[in-house]
């Protein structure tokens, strides 16, 4: 490793908030998904577990997104300027899944009960659950690729909007994103509910899920080296790429065994841990490069007294934003969504 | 329509459906927390009642804010990429702070609605503090940023490109003081407001109504303070723009030609050729006095400036002489709320302060949207002030309409659907079986 620069800790932040974007909201988009897919006896108590689960800390979870969007154009401008011009068609579709995602989850918790009403801005959530991932998943792919470029003199409108997204790589990067978001979702999910058949449920689709991503992601290596030459060298040419991919590797292993023996507490860190590798492998299969193969951390960063600022203001965030995390956490996911616990005296529960 | 003017007209659209829900996500806060305050010092159900529902009515408009607040921070790069290459390293400081703020809010928000059974009173009450005052830090911090592009201090400019940037000197623009404090009091009286005057039509047809009555009066209490303070706001930021921008003011008043004693003028119809403001009142010396207290005092005039560099004057002018009316007639309702409570009387019997309330209602939030036009049309041709021209700024992208479009019907559909949803959970007033809920005991009500 070269000298750490403070753009690289800058860089490395913001990484730290992708992954916490992948991990939390991942889920949340993940539970969208099996909200469009809930089959069976069950699937309205299954929707319902999943719209209390999500409810509380979603919107919090959506913050990590801008926060990675913050730091970007703070710390590097010149990346998120290329990225909103040469990836603006998948960004904005994007955007109009996430205004859907959110609102339609909210009008569907504060609606009208009535059965008809729910499904129709449930399908508009779920839907939006599935489209957006695999936009996320596009635009990374089309970074990894290298294919996020300067606009050429003479290029032609798809040539510079529209072929650095549209190709067979990204949309396996977005599939994988989908499955992988799914699988953090149905493994998130288990721990949920006190009902074992509900709890059963989900533990099926957590192992198909888990097998959807282990085939996304060997489709993805496979055609890494010919569609995205740097990735694949970076993913499977470093030194630290062969430990880091059986560490990866490991992490789903244990996930599926965990499932498979019902040991759900333990499924869900091995699942966190797999998912973070996936985002750092990315992370450092790319490095030194932020948008290959031009715009590099040191390169494309702000002056050092910006990015002295931005981390002292992250810092003086993280003081206040960490511990309310926790709690936020602590109050919500400490037991099954549907065992709330009552607190004894002063609350009357209208 | 032109790739920069489809560019330009998306960015107006976004920004003024945002700003709805983030004023609302800054005043609704402090309403619900007074109720549930309320609630916990009498015991009085109705305040607790009214806090529950404050609070959903506070989640849907939240959550539409913080997806429509997410599609802007996106378009600053999707179509001004310019914009954001250029000033990132100077405007990405207020932005940081800002996602530390909102980011607590959305913890604290979601802790709030979902903790009613999980969590002590205290804490409950405390995480509604936290929403408040953190709502009302990022309102701040985005203000800062835009009063940066208004009067853009911090940095030299090198062959195009920003230089020994200061990023905390950037924060500490001269426009920043002014008009964070005009937003943080139009937020508060804006909601007050609106909040007020729904419940105050809904009186008018059901008296004694007591819902209606904690609502109203919770309401003015937050509203009515800061309707009064605007003006005096509005004052101090007059005289920065007058100092910092004085194209923008020119415009604001329609005033063409400099001049010592300017009048101030009222109302009428700027004619751009000609230089004349036709069918409009003067009060003598009125701009000199506002714009530097001393009514003999020399204005700068439109024909200090090329004229490529006017903003569009009809444009600006109208929308000033908006925002000053409503504000005026907030300040003046508010006054007249403020003595009858002073002098102890029922305000809730008071039919033509009801009326008056009533009609109040969307007021503020037009006085809003017509200020955020002022201030961002009048700083037209530039992006930053006097630095960059917007044209430098906007995206190569071609077939910018098509996105505009696309994000108008979205945001139609939203706002439907929103108004529609408030209707139904908030403003409509509880039912008689919802009333017996609140008027039995805890224990009893289940039964």
């Amino acid at each position: 490793m070269p000298d750490v620069t403070l753009a690289g800790v800058i860089a490395a932040l913001l990484a730290l908030s992708l992954n916490a974007y992948v991990l939390f909201a991942g889920a949340d988009f993940g539970g969208g998904v099996w909200d469009l897919l809930a089959t069976g006896p069950r699937r309205g108590r299954q929707r319902e577990i999943i719209g209390h689960a999500i409810g509380p800390i979603w919107e919090a979870n959506h913050v990590w997104l801008i926060l990675a969007i913050v730091i970007t154009f703070s710390c590097f401008p010149p990346v998120f300027a290329r990225l909103g011009t040469v990836l603006h068609i998948p960004l904005t579709l994007m955007l109009v899944g996430i205004v859907l995602r959110g609102s339609a989850f909210t009008f569907r918790s504060y609606d009208d009960e009535r059965d008809t009403v729910q499904r129709r801005w449930g399908r508009i959530f779920a839907g939006a659950s599935l489209v957006t991932p695999v936009l996320l998943g596009v635009c990374i792919g089309a970074i990894a690729a290298g294919r996020v470029r300067r606009l050429g003199r003479n290029a032609t409108f798809s040539e510079s909007f529209v072929d650095p997204w549209l190709t067979p790589f990204s949309l396996a990067v977005g599939l994988m994103t989908l499955t992988l978001f799914a699988h953090l979702a149905a493994v998130f999910l288990t721990l949920e509910s006190t009902d074992r058949d509900i709890v059963e449920d989900f533990r099926t689709r957590a192992l198909w899920s888990g097998a959807a991503v282990f085939a996304a992601a060997f489709g993805t290596l496979v055609i890494a080296p010919e569609q995205a030459p740097l990735m694949g060298v970076g993913l499977l040419g470093s030194t630290w790429a062969v430990p880091f991919h059986l560490a990866t590797g490991a992490a789903a292993t244990a996930t599926l065994a965990a499932l498979w023996w019902r040991r759900y507490h333990l499924a869900r860190v091995a699942v966190g841990a797999q998912v973070s590798l996936i985002v750092w492998g990315w992370a450092l299969a790319q490095y030194p490069f932020l948008i290959p193969p031009d715009l590099t951390v040191d390169g494309a960063a702000s002056p050092d007294v910006t990015l002295r600022l931005v981390l002292i203001a992250l810092g003086l965030g993280a003081v206040v934003l960490l511990p309310s995390l926790l709690y936020l956490f602590r109050v919500f996911k400490a037991a099954p969504s549907d065992s709330v616990r009552r607190v004894p005296k002063g609350e009357p529960g209208v | 329509m032109s790739d920069l003017l489809a560019a330009r007209s998306q960015m107006a659209m976004s920004l003024g459906f945002h700003i709805l829900f983030a004023v609302v996500g800054i005043g609704m806060p402090v309403l619900m927390v007074v109720a549930e305050q309320r609630y916990r010092k009498t015991g009085d159900r109705l305040c607790l009642d009214l806090a529950k529902r404050w609070a959903k009515g506070t989640a849907i408009l939240f959550a539409v804010g913080a997806v429509s607040g997410t599609v802007l921070s996106f378009e600053l790069g999707l179509l001004w990429p310019g914009f954001m290459e250029f000033a990132g390293p100077i405007i990405g400081m207020p932005f940081s702070l800002e996602g530390c703020a909102f980011f607590t809010e959305a913890i604290f928000l979601g802790i709030y609605l979902y903790g009613w059974e999980r969590i002590s009173a205290r804490a409950h009450l405390f995480a509604g503090v936290m929403v408040a005052v953190s709502g009302a830090a990022s309102g701040i911090f985005v203000v800062i940023a835009n009063a940066w592009m208004n009067a853009p201090t911090g940095f030299t400019v090198v062959d195009g490109k920003l230089a020994s940037v200061d990023p905390i000197a950037g924060m500490l623009n001269p426009m920043a003081f002014q008009q964070t404090l005009h937003m943080t009091l139009a937020s508060y009286a804006a909601t007050g407001f609106a909040v007020a005057g729904i419940h105050a039509f809904l009186l008018l047809f059901d008296r004694q109504n007591a819902f209606h009555r904690r609502a109203l009066a919770i309401a003015l209490l937050v509203g009515a303070p800061a309707a009064v303070l605007q003006p005096l706001s509005g004052d101090l930021s007059a005289r920065v723009v007058a100092r910092y921008q004085p194209a923008k003011l020119a415009a604001m008043e329609s005033h063409f030609k400099t001049g010592t004693r300017v009048p101030l003028v009222i109302g009428g119809w700027p004619d751009m050729e000609t230089g004349e403001t036709r069918y409009a009142i003067r009060i003598p010396g009125g701009l000199s006095f506002l714009a530097t207290h001393d009514f003999n005092a020399e204005v700068a005039g439109l024909d200090q400036f090329p004229r490529d560099e006017w903003p569009h004057v009809p444009i600006v002018h109208t929308a000033f002489q908006i925002m000053v009316g409503l504000g005026t007639c907030m300040a003046l309702i508010a006054l007249w709320a403020g003595v009858l409570a002073i002098r102890q009387r029922d305000l809730c019997s008071n039919v033509w302060l009801l009326r008056a309330l009533a009609l109040a209602a969307p007021m503020g939030f037009i006085a809003i949207e017509a200020g955020w036009t002022v201030t961002e049309v009048g700083r037209q041709p530039w992006i930053v002030y006097g630095v960059l021209r917007t044209a430098d700024a906007v995206t190569p992208m071609p077939g910018l309409v098509v996105p505009f479009l696309g994000f108008t019907l979205l945001y139609c559909f939203l706002g439907v659907m929103v108004a529609w949803l408030l209707y139904r959970q908030i403003i409509r007033s509880p039912r008689p079986t919802e009333w017996s809920r609140i008027y039995t005991p805890a224990g009893a009500a289940r039964a």
